[in-house]
């Protein structure tokens, strides 16, 4: 190995022993080094093994996991030979960890200047005294304003971005050599998201560290990596630099999960990656990818293929490197979501004037004084939902998106403002007197399965529900009804006594949807449905939401934050902001000029996996809490802002074709 | 109802058999487990067995040492402490056995109820609970017990009564944790009654961890039970029971150290095995107690 290389893994191998003994193996003989000042990206479907090998290379394994052979160094020294307290020193110094989530797991009742004293306190040289200045140093290294002023503030009092700031701060505390991430920026904002890799981008370089970076998302490695490794079912199927990998990927499955990924410049569905990826404990004979291999023969079957380099410089693991363009590159059905506006088959759903808070005045307030209220959460939404369309709802965190949805199912009531179904009346606000009818008609799938299926319940439980409450079947009736709704989103009968955590994450949210079409909805009401999903799982339940929608003309409201998925999937699009319709309209004017600001901002921050895409990072990542009282709700951040105009007055829609509608100050002709 | 075919019994059965085969497939389930059995066995057929009288006393053998007719020795009275401490957990078994399915009961209704209510009622309620928390519990349950006097009658409604109260916490948390679930909201969209909610939703995903704290509460109700009658407010003798005996054999602690060891190791074996057999249930049942951070 060169004299640079200062995090070396050796054909590792990682695994369990399984209750009848067996030794389970959840990586396979994996290596992997890493120089100093260069950054590494690690990809996976969830279960590939990522995490794993990210935390080994820390010398630790989770609860029940060890190292069956192979070798683990971090700058000549091995991590697999030191003793605990050795490992502590070197953990969190001149190697840190920043896992996932890391910023929401902040002490919620510390500061944030002693959260980060305490990190200096562990693992730097540092004299009390000299402290503060060093944690407004750190703070100011991470690109957060005012730092003094942070070091007395809550991490609640934070937006998710500064907090995964000060998740980073912390790991720069001990000056390390090396970062380690894990998914160091999954379930954060497009923008914000966008900020933060910038940030380590400039941090690795400017400190020339070793960077391992694990994520599922292609995005955002092509943003920091100079070099990615694919993994699959525990073991490296391809290795090489970005470009390669991303571009002309060698490998069927690296190829697969490229294609799965929806991107802006496509309109039409990405193409599912079938199946699923083997378990550890399945005994694999040939290649772990062959059933759900397009280019598997009889040899892929039998005998396992080895890391082989290619003249490119890549190493695969495939026999065949030089059959990858026999492989399918566009969805084969192109899918059939237009044509909602030839048979116009009237209205779904109306929202007239809706406006949605959650404040409640106190007693006090609403008794002696006439102190004004905070604007409400959502106010002055005015869309017409046509039968059979998909209407995208896109806009960052807290800007509303579910609340709408929850206005729609009933859930919450609205402030003012109401809903009209089928065009024929008001639909009653509060879920409880709703008649029976309305209440089949609209169903809502949620973003997370594990938290929308009881986990106590087997599948059975969870399809008889709906179909015992709205069509009272029983017996061998609800069996076999629930048998064809599972056959319908591409499950068998044999799932019928599973529980939820007997399934994958896909099969999860297939249980969802066949939940809520045993309904027979008229509406679906779907919230980030495929935010929990692996890309692969994520075409593959696109897919299905359209089929079904084909065979039933269902109409679907279609929350997401991603707006390359909103993109496959909608019709129409309306781009919210802080609870504030800012444009809608057909999903082909929307991704185009003309731009309403906000619109433009979210569309350059979306990060392509393609390492030549640049995003364009146009407003602060600042996240406001509470929408503007007058004015227009995005005059805050936004780059194109006139004056005094947008912070007074309401601004106007500017009609295009097809009712495409953005409301800017700015002229039709300048947006 | 015909349903019940496709849904009901069999596999909650199924779950049971599969959540105890999962803890005596543990260590720590496998060793607590039998632990727990062999004290409830040694309760039930101690009287017959035992090698002495546990009333019977005898001058001579008095604080003797261990010997091959006494191996654990005599007491202060002469009496043999082997015997004794085969009996000495039958009546701390019997009243705890009966008070922690009491408390589990009323705390676990009670706690379910307040968070269910939510809003202001909700939260004076839990202040009173914190309030009486805070308060040493054995100032509270000498209170009671000066006052109604000691006794079964008394005992097995003062500890159920008290040790209820933390599950009211326990139980408020959890039913505040399952309804804020998408599982929970999906129903309601759907248009389910409360009740049904209540029943299918809520319920099931609540016991588990009622039970896993039914277990905890277990053993620190025995340690109570113990400490009250290390203090004589438990088991009047000539019965004997561990804390007693540890009470009494500690007087001559300085020359008749024999005397503490058999109710120890059988009080401690105990308690040490309620412990194990609860960790193994939470795990069994998937109640994660977070796992450490490699930070
Ligand atoms: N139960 C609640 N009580 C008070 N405020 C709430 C409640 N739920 C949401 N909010 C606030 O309402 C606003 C809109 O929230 P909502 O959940 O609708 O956003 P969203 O667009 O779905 O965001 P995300 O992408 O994070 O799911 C946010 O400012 C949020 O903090
Ligand atoms: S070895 Fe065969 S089955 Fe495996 S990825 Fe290559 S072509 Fe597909
Ligand atoms: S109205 Fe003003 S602040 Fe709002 S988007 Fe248009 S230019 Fe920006
Ligand atoms: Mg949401």
């Amino acid at each position: 190995m060169s004299a640079a290389t200062f995090i070396n893994i050796q054909n590792l191998s990682v695994g369990y022993t399984s209750q009848s003994g067996e030794i389970i193996r959840v990586l396979r003989n994996v290596s992997l080094s890493i120089n100093r000042g260069e950054s590494i990206g690690l990809v996976g479907e969830s279960g590939s093994g990522k995490s794993t090998l990210a935390l080994a290379a820390l010398g630790f394994f989770k609860r029940g996991l060890r190292a069956l052979e192979g070798d683990v160094e971090f700058d000549g020294i091995d991590m697999l030979a030191l003793e605990r307290d050795d490992l502590q020193a070197i953990r969190g110094g001149r190697l840190a960890l920043i896992p996932q989530n890391s910023g929401q797991s902040l002490t919620p009742t510390l500061r944030i200047g002693l959260q980060v004293a305490e990190a200096l306190r562990l693992h730097s040289q540092l004299n009390e005294s000299d402290f503060e200045a060093r944690v407004v140093e750190l703070l100011t290294q991470v690109r957060l304003p005012e730092p003094a002023t942070l070091l007395s503030r809550f991490p609640h009092e934070l937006s998710g971005g500064q907090q995964q700031r000060v998740a980073v701060a912390m790991a720069l505390a001990g000056e390390p050599d090396a970062l380690l991430l894990d998914e160091p920026t999954t379930g954060l904002d497009v923008t914000t998201q966008a900020h933060i890799l910038e940030l380590l981008r400039d941090l690795a370089s400017e400190r020339n560290m070793a960077m391992l970076y694990v994520s599922h998302d292609l995005g955002a490695i092509s943003r920091v990596c100079d070099r990615v490794a694919v993994m699959y079912a525990g073991e490296i199927v391809l290795k090489g630099s970005t470009k390669q990998v991303l571009l002309s990927p060698r490998h069927p499955y690296a190829h697969g999960l490229l294609s799965s990924i929806p991107r802006l410049t496509q309109t039409s569905l990405p193409l599912a990656l079938d199946g699923r990826p083997p378990m550890p404990s399945e005994t694999i004979t040939g290649c772990a990818f062959a059933d759900r291999c397009a280019l598997a023969d009889e040899r892929c079957r039998s005998t396992p293929p080895t890391l082989k380099q290619l003249e490119s410089g890549e190493k695969v693991r495939c026999f065949h490197p030089d059959r990858i363009d026999q492989l399918p590159v566009v969805n084969k059905t192109v899918t059939q979501k237009g044509n909602v506006s030839a048979d116009h088959g009237g209205d779904a759903l109306g929202l007239n004037q809706l406006a949605i808070s959650y404040a409640k005045p106190s007693l006090w307030n609403q008794l002696f004084s006439n102190a004004s209220m905070p604007p409400a959460t959502v106010d002055n939404i005015n869309i017409l939902i046509r039968t059979g369309e998909t209407l995208g709802l896109v806009g960052e965190s807290g800007s509303g998106k579910s609340t709408i949805l929850k206005a729609i199912a009933g859930l919450i009531s609205p402030k003012t403002g109401h809903l009209v179904l089928n065009g024929e009346g008001r639909l009653t606000p509060k879920v409880e007197n709703r008649s029976a009818l309305h209440l089949r008609q609209i169903q809502m799938i949620f973003q997370n399965p594990d938290d929308s299926l009881n986990p106590r319940h087997n599948i059975a439980q969870i399809l008889a529900q709906p179909l015992r409450l709205y069509f009272s079947l029983t017996g061998e009736e609800l069996r076999q009804r629930s048998i064809e709704l599972l056959e319908r989103v591409r499950l068998g009968s044999h799932y019928l006594d599973r529980r939820p955590s007997q399934l994958s994450g896909g099969e999860k949210q297939r249980v969802a949807v066949a939940r809520a079409f045993a309904a027979e909805p008229a509406i679906v009401l779907c919230d980030e449905v495929t935010s929990a999903l692996d890309v692969s799982v994520q075409a593959a339940v696109l897919d299905l939401l359209n089929e079904l929608k084909a065979q039933r003309g269902t109409t679907y409201i279609f929350v997401s934050h991603d707006l390359a998925v909103v993109k496959a999937i909608s019709n129409r699009v309306a781009v919210l902001y802080q609870g504030r319709l800012c444009e809608i309209g057909p999903v082909e004017a929307v991704y185009s000029k003309p731009f309403h600001p906000y619109t433009d901002v979210l569309l350059g921050a979306v990060l392509e996996p393609d390492p030549n895409f640049m995003p364009k990072l146009s407003a602060d990542d600042v996240v406001e809490l509470s929408p503007p009282k007058t004015g227009c709700p995005f005059q805050r951040r936004c780059p194109r802002k006139l004056g005094k105009i947008c912070d007074t007055d309401v601004p106007p829609g500017r009609i295009f074709d097809n009712g495409h509608q953005i409301n800017c100050h700015i002229p039709e002709t300048d947006l | 109802m015909s349903t019940a075919a496709l849904t009901k019994n069999p596999a909650k059965r199924q779950r049971y058999v599969a959540v105890l085969l999962d803890m005596m497939n543990r260590p720590s389930g496998a060793i607590g487990l039998s632990l727990v059995l062999f004290h409830l066995c040694l309760a039930i057929i101690s009287p017959v067995i035992v090698p002495y009288d546990f009333k019977l006393q005898d001058a001579s053998l008095m604080l003797s040492q261990p010997s091959n007719a006494h191996w654990l020795g005599a007491d202060h009275l002469g009496r043999d402490i082997f015997s004794r401490t085969m009996l000495g957990g039958r009546e701390a078994l019997l009243v705890t056995g009966i008070a922690t399915p009491l408390a589990v009961l009323w705390g676990g209704f009670v706690g379910i109820l307040f968070g269910l209510t939510g809003g202001r009622l909700d939260e004076i309620l839990m202040r009173i609970v914190d309030a009486f928390l805070s308060l040493p519990w054995i100032l509270k349950m000498l209170v009671l017990i000066v006052t109604f006097g000691t006794g079964l009658e008394v005992l097995i409604p003062t500890l159920a009564f008290f040790y209820g109260i933390p599950v009211i916490r326990i139980a408020r948390a959890a039913t505040h944790d399952v309804i804020a679930r998408d599982f929970v909201w999906a129903a309601k969209a759907r248009g389910h009654s409360r009740i049904s909610i209540i029943w299918r939703e809520l319920l099931p995903n609540v016991l588990d961890t009622l039970m896993v704290e039914g277990a905890m509460r277990w053993s620190w109700m025995l340690l109570a039970f113990s400490s009250l009658s290390f203090l004589g407010f438990g088991v009047s003798p000539p019965t004997p029971d561990w804390g007693l005996m540890i009470s009494d054999a500690r007087g001559y602690m300085s020359f008749a150290p024999w005397g503490v060891i058999g109710p120890v190791v059988a009080l401690s074996s105990l308690i040490i095995g309620i412990n194990l057999t609860a960790d193994a249930l939470a795990k069994a049942l998937g109640i994660d107690r977070a796992q450490k951070a490699p930070m």
